[in-house]
Order: structure tokens, then C-alpha cells, then sequence
């Protein structure tokens, strides 16, 4: 029989808006002037979904509403969303960082979490003193941590460095030993999130693979990420918030095809309607649509074949924008980016006068092998690749479309389906 | 059937306002001792002088009271040699200023550290705490060694042996007022920074008002009366009348002193206790 470790009910989280000044001060008036009186906070009644690509009525939001799940002892939870669905609130609540402003959450043994890499590191103290110290605050005793501190150094690999301040490491150093001791804390639930482990590909895999151990051994691990191809591997049961409202819980299987399926029917609406653009709207895409090389319009494209992606925009300003970035981005169907292509890489300059056109985007050679794969776009004004983006339009997931298996080696040969590759040979040019 | 399970841990919206949880506490005791670890050997890491720094401070500063105070001002000193006076004043209030000083930006200092992981919150103010009193016990020492040289050398100086055993008192009451200002100000600063701003000048003019550079016994009876309501006056003065044979000593006053402590380290915990959940969200 599996034991119920983690049960959270009706957890709200209710955030303000915009910075502490003296507004701030008549609401907590008002609430305490009603706490006095022994009337409901007042301000728990308003507020509304977190939605933040739309402006809001009020500044209040619930970055978590009413959420309710249990997790049982040895599952794997993998916890879906896009950014700014309350992930990561979630976690801090879990993590004890932050309390919820409604409801409670109940766990038995001790929680920790691989989001806190390196916390607590002084700088001045050496290798050896911040693997104590940083033991210490993750809650390990001393004689923990020094029963396994030699097993840590190895692990971080950085033995020589060991008594030298931990200003003087590399960064690659700095991650490595604060991973090390993170990973040997022995939490009966941990806690991993993907999405703020930074590092490289190599630490990223450490990290799974930590997980994979702590799951091995019958504890219970939740995981925050985007990448379903992962979600899919390690996780048993799986939960997607959307907007701070638990959309669904189940297993991680049927998570994840939930989640691609709500993000497939939101880009059915048509590009116009959708309500998660990004950018100041100088320029906007109005439509998105493949050609092969006769001009005609395709809903599927085909490996190996020539591809024109057309983007219709419409200018809303009077003067022209001058280096004009458009960025394309191609995601396979566990959401992992397959490739980008864009202006500023190819060297090539656009410059938009006209009020409305299209931008071309030319692939001569499709190397995407057959599958299902998603488009994002980002339109904006940057001067060079390492200016900052003024971003003008931008929608995730704009379009979801099929590559058909092709001759792409011109052999007679079917390829093979799911993928990744480059787009070779490709161009852009504005019209 | 699963009845009521025991749950090891219970997240809710608030705590009570009255818990304290020295069990956590005593769980992560070992990271309060690597904290006043960290503090006193990072901050004299890359100083050739290194800890000697500790001595350093607290004679020179009684050599710029002796001048200025003494010399140019010629203020009163109860007839004991000046630099043996304000070394005293200075020793004691050193350890509560730092312990205010630090305490009170436990938050907004922290927020890193707290913004990523949890342990029970007041481990980090304990620290400071007892960083400090290791501080305070290296100065402590300097001022022995003076006072020695004072007592073999001239005759002016009749110490009260009897009371000596009140100095670990003192110093705890001291501990208490630090910490409990220190947390109440960090408390209160999560939200609105505006006593952040008072803090360090506050201190500064405290001082002066807590016979470390007047005596008591030179000021005027209206100002005394004001000036006796703040607790670290009896502190000081009962400190001098110890060590120093002058001064004034009054059991009432320290009665005094002692409850406002416990009645503010009270007071301190409850606000601590409100804030400290979701503090997060608004510093």
C-alpha cells in the first residue's frame, strides 16, 4: 500500500502587482481594520487568474488558486507549465520559503530541493568551509556532512582547489562543488526544477540523473519542467497548471499529451485572436503560412523539400523600422527546439517601409525528418546579435505543423520519423 | 481506512503568534555554529593583522574619547583615568550597537539565502549574537589587561569584588536588548524601509545617552530622569561601579533593565513569527 506523502489543499497564493509604496500602507489599513472588526480580509475576495499577458483590473492576482493534489510515497510528479503558471510558486510554497495565503499543505520527512544550488556560499571562505556551511543550511549536521565529504569533493572534482576561497573558481567549479553537496543530501522528497538549474548540458544531466537515483531508491521527487521528452522518462504521475488553476492531474503520460493538445487547440484560434502575444505591437503578424515551390499553399511540409514560411504583417507606425530581426523558432513535439533560424546569424538586414507585406523565410532543403512540430516567432528591433530585443511581436506555439517523411538524400530512401536537424541553405528576404 | 496520519510537517498560511520552535533550532545547531564561524573568519580573511584588528578598534576609540572628551572637553570621569573609562563604556556598548546593527537587517540582508531555502529564520540572528560575543570577550580581555596595569599601578581604583558575578547578567540582559531592537527593526523593515534610515544615527545618539562618554553622576537631575528609562544606562553604570569602583549601582535600576529586555525579546518573537512566513513576497 503507497502512503500519501504530500497533500496539498486548496493552496492560494495571492500576489500584488506592481511596488510596495504608499499605497501599500492604506491596504494593510484596511485589512487590519477588518481583522479588527472580524470581517474577512477583504482583499482575498478580489484579485484575479494570473493571466499576465493581459492588463489587469486590479493589482491583485492568484498566482495559485485552489490547488489540490497528494503525491504518493516513491512517485515521480512532473509539474507542467508554461512560464508564469505558478510553477515555481508552488515550489517556494513546498520549499517553505514563502507561506500560501490560503489553505495548507501536509508532508511527512524531510524536503529538499535541487533548486538552491550554491546558496549560502561565501565567497571568502574556501572550498572546504562552504561544503559545511552550505551542508548546514540544506539541514545536513555536521557529522553528516563530514562522513560524506570526501565522497562530495570527488563527486565535485575539484580536490586541488579545495582549500583556496571560493572567489577564485571558475564558475564551472563553483556550480560543480555546490551541486555535489546538494546531491548528497538524503531528503526522503525532493524537489528538482529544471527550468533555474543553470549550468551546462553536462550539469543538467547530473541533476536527472540524481533524480533517477532518489527515485530508485522508493523517495518521492517532484519535478518542474518544460521538457515533456523528460517529463515522459522520469515521472509516473503529472499535474499542469495553467494560470494558477489546476488544469489536470493524472498520470505523466497523459499530462503531457494534455498539455501539447491545449497548447495545439490555442493555436487553432487564428493568429489574430490569439490573447499570448508579446511585444509592443509596432509590428504585427497577422498570419503565418507555408508554400512549396510552385507558390502554392501546403499544410504539410515534406522532408528534403523546398519550404517557403511566410509571415503577413501589418506595420502600425508611420516610420520605418530599420534593422528589422525576425527570429523563427522550430520545437519537435516534446517541446525541445529543433533549431532557430534568424536574421541576425545569417547577416542579413531587413528594413520594413511598406504597412503591410510579408516576410519570407526560404528553406531550400527541409531538414526536419517527418513528425509534428511547432513554430514560435519573435519580431523585433535589434541592432546587433548582442543588442537586446525591442521586441515588436512575438507568439509561442504560433503555429503547430506535420513534416511528412521525404526523400531527403535524394537515395529512393524514406528517412525516418522525429529527429532533430539543421535548415541549410536557407535565406530571408522582406517583400 | 487511514485515520488522521501524523504528518511531520504542516505548511500553513500563518504560524501562531506565540511559537517558537527552539526544537528547529536545537535540529540546525550546527549551522548557528558554522554561521559564527563564517562571520569571524571571513571578515578578517586577506588583513595582515587579522583578529588583532579586534583590539585595535576599541583602544583607539578610547584614545579619541580621551582627547576630545577628557583633554578638549574636559568632561567629568568620575576621578578614574579617562582612558580606563570610556575603554569600559566602549567595550560594553560595542556589543550591543553590533548586535543591533547586525540583527536588524537579518531580513533584507538575508533575502538571498532565505528566498531559496528554508531553516528556522532566527538561527541567523543567534549568530550575530554569539559572533559577537566572542568580539566582545577578545575586547573584554584588552580592557582587563588595562585595567590591570591601572589597578597594580595607581590606587584611585577600589573594584567591587563582590559583584562580580553579575557581569555574565549583564552581558545577557545586553544580548536581549540587541536582539530584541535588532528584530523588531529587521521585522518592520520588510515592507517599509523607512526605519532602515534611523538605525545606525540612532544607535550613535543613543550612546550618548547611555553614560558611556557622561557619567551619570555630571548630569543634570531632569535629564538623569529621562535618561534612566533607557535600560542600558544601569548596564553601563553598573558595569563602572564593578570594575571601576564609581558609578552607580542600583539593584532596582537593573530589575528594570532585565524586564524591559524579557518584555522586548517577547515582543520581538511575536512580530518575528507574523513576518517571517512571507516575508519574501514583500522585501
Amino acid at each position: 500500500m503507497s502512503d500519501v506523502v504530500i497533500k496539498v489543499e486548496n493552496v492560494s497564493k495571492q500576489y500584488r502587482l506592481g511596488s510596495v509604496g504608499t499605497g501599500t500602507i492604506s491596504h494593510d489599513l484596511n485589512r487590519w481594520w477588518a481583522k479588527v472588526r472580524g470581517k474577512e480580509d477583504p482583499f482575498l475576495k478580489i484579485g484575479e487568474a494570473n493571466d499576465r499577458t493581459k492588463r489587469a483590473a486590479s493589482d491583485l492576482v492568484w498566482a495559485l488558486k485552489d490547488i489540490n493534489f497528494e503525491v504518493k510515497q516513491g512517485e515521480v510528479l512532473g509539474i507542467i507549465g508554461r512560464n508564469g503558471a505558478g510553477k515555481s510558486t508552488l515550489l517556494k510554497i513546498l520549499s517553505r520559503v514563502t507561506a500560501p495565503t490560503l489553505g495548507n499543505i501536509k508532508a511527512k520527512g524531510r524536503i529538499a530541493s535541487l533548486l538552491e544550488v550554491g546558496t549560502g556560499f561565501h565567497p571568502e571562505l574556501t572550498g572546504r568551509e562552504n561544503i559545511f556551511l552550505n551542508g548546514a543550511i540544506l539541514g545536513m549536521s555536521k557529522q553528516e556532512i563530514k562522513s560524506k565529504f570526501d565522497e562530495i569533493v570527488s563527486f565535485s572534482g575539484v580536490e586541488r582547489y579545495i582549500d583556496t576561497p571560493v572567489k577564485r573558481y571558475s564558475s564551472g567549479m563553483y556550480v560543480r562543488l555546490a551541486f555535489a553537496v546538494a546531491a548528497h543530501l538524503e531528503p526522503e522528497i525532493l524537489i528538482v526544477d529544471e527550468v533555474l538549474a543553470v549550468g551546462d548540458a553536462e550539469f543538467q544531466k547530473k541533476c536527472l540523473g540524481k533524480m533517477k537515483d532518489v527515485s530508485g531508491q522508493g523517495r518521492t521527487v517532484l519535478f518542474v519542467s518544460h521538457n515533456m521528452a523528460a517529463v515522459k522518462s522520469l515521472c509516473t504521475q503529472g499535474i499542469i497548471l495553467r494560470n494558477g488553476i489546476l488544469d489536470f492531474s493524472g498520470d505523466a503520460e497523459n499530462a503531457c499529451s494534455n498539455y501539447l493538445g491545449k497548447s495545439m487547440q490555442e493555436a487553432e484560434v487564428h493568429l489574430m485572436d490569439r490573447m499570448d502575444r508579446v511585444g509592443n505591437g509596432n509590428l504585427v503578424i497577422e498570419d503565418v503560412y507555408f508554400q512549396n515551390l510552385a507558390g502554392e499553399n501546403i499544410n504539410s511540409l515534406i522532408s528534403g523539400e523546398y519550404v517557403k514560411i511566410v509571415f503577413k504583417y501589418k506595420k502600425n507606425i508611420t516610420k520605418s523600422i530599420h534593422p528589422l530581426f525576425i527570429g523563427v523558432t522550430i520545437k519537435n513535439d516534446s517541446e525541445i527546439t529543433q533549431t532557430v533560424i534568424a536574421t541576425d546569424e545569417l547577416g542579413i538586414n531587413l528594413t520594413c517601409d511598406k504597412s503591410n507585406g510579408v516576410i519570407e523565410v526560404i528553406i531550400s532543403q527541409l531538414l526536419l525528418r517527418g513528425g509534428n512540430y511547432s513554430l514560435t516567432y519573435m519580431v523585433s528591433e535589434k541592432k546587433s546579435v548582442v543588442a537586446s530585443h525591442d521586441i515588436l511581436d512575438k507568439i509561442d506555439n504560433a503555429v503547430f505543423f506535420e513534416v511528412e517523411k521525404g526523400d531527403f538524400w535524394k537515395t529512393g530512401n524514406i528517412n525516418r520519423p522525429s529527429s532533430s536537424g539543421f535548415l541549410q541553405n536557407s535565406s530571408i528576404l522582406i517583400k | 481506512m487511514q485515520t488522521e496520519e501524523n504528518w511531520d510537517l504542516i505548511i500553513r498560511p500563518k504560524n501562531k503568534w506565540y511559537q517558537l520552535d527552539l526544537s528547529a533550532i536545537w535540529r540546525y545547531r550546527d549551522l548557528l555554529l558554522l554561521l559564527v564561524r563564517r562571520d569571524f573568519v571571513s571578515v578578517y580573511k586577506q588583513t595582515i593583522l587579522g583578529p588583532l584588528w579586534l583590539f585595535i578598534q576599541p583602544v583607539l576609540t578610547s584614545l579619541t574619547f580621551t582627547i576630545i572628551f577628557g583633554r578638549i572637553a574636559k568632561i567629568s570621569t568620575d576621578g578614574t583615568p579617562p582612558i580606563l573609562f570610556y575603554m569600559a563604556g566602549i567595550t560594553l556598548w560595542s556589543y550591543f550597537a553590533d548586535c543591533l546593527n547586525k540583527t536588524s537587517n537579518t531580513f533584507i540582508a538575508n533575502a538571498g539565502v532565505f528566498g531559496k531555502v528554508y531553516f528556522p529564520r532566527l538561527i541567523i540572528p543567534l549568530s550575530v549574537l554569539i559572533s559577537n560575543l566572542i568580539k566582545l570577550g577578545i575586547q573584554f580581555l584588552i580592557f582587563i589587561i588595562v585595567w590591570l596595569f591601572y589597578l597594580k599601578g595607581s590606587c584611585d581604583i577600589q573594584p567591587h569584588w563582590g559583584l562580580m558575578w553579575l557581569l555574565p547578567g549583564l552581558i545577557f540582559v545586553m544580548a536581549g536588548l540587541g536582539f530584541g531592537f535588532g528584530i523588531i527593526i529587521s521585522s518592520l523593515t520588510t515592507k517599509y524601509r523607512d526605519l532602515t534610515f534611523l538605525v545606525g544615527f540612532g544607535v550613535q545618539l543613543l550612546m550618548y545617552a547611555s553614560s558611556v562618554v557622561l557619567p551619570l553622576s555630571a548630569m543634570p537631575d531632569n535629564i538623569k530622569r529621562i535618561v534612566s528609562f533607557n535600560p542600558m544606562v544601569s548596564i553601563i553604570e553598573t558595569f563602572k561601579y564593578i570594575f571601576l569602583g564609581n558609578g552607580y549601582m542600583h539593584f532596582g535600576d537593573l530589575i528594570y533593565s532585565f524586564g524591559f529586555m524579557v518584555v522586548l525579546v517577547m515582543l520581538a518573537v511575536i512580530i518575528f513569527n507574523k513576518v517571517e512566513k512571507s516575508f519574501m513576497d514583500t522585501v
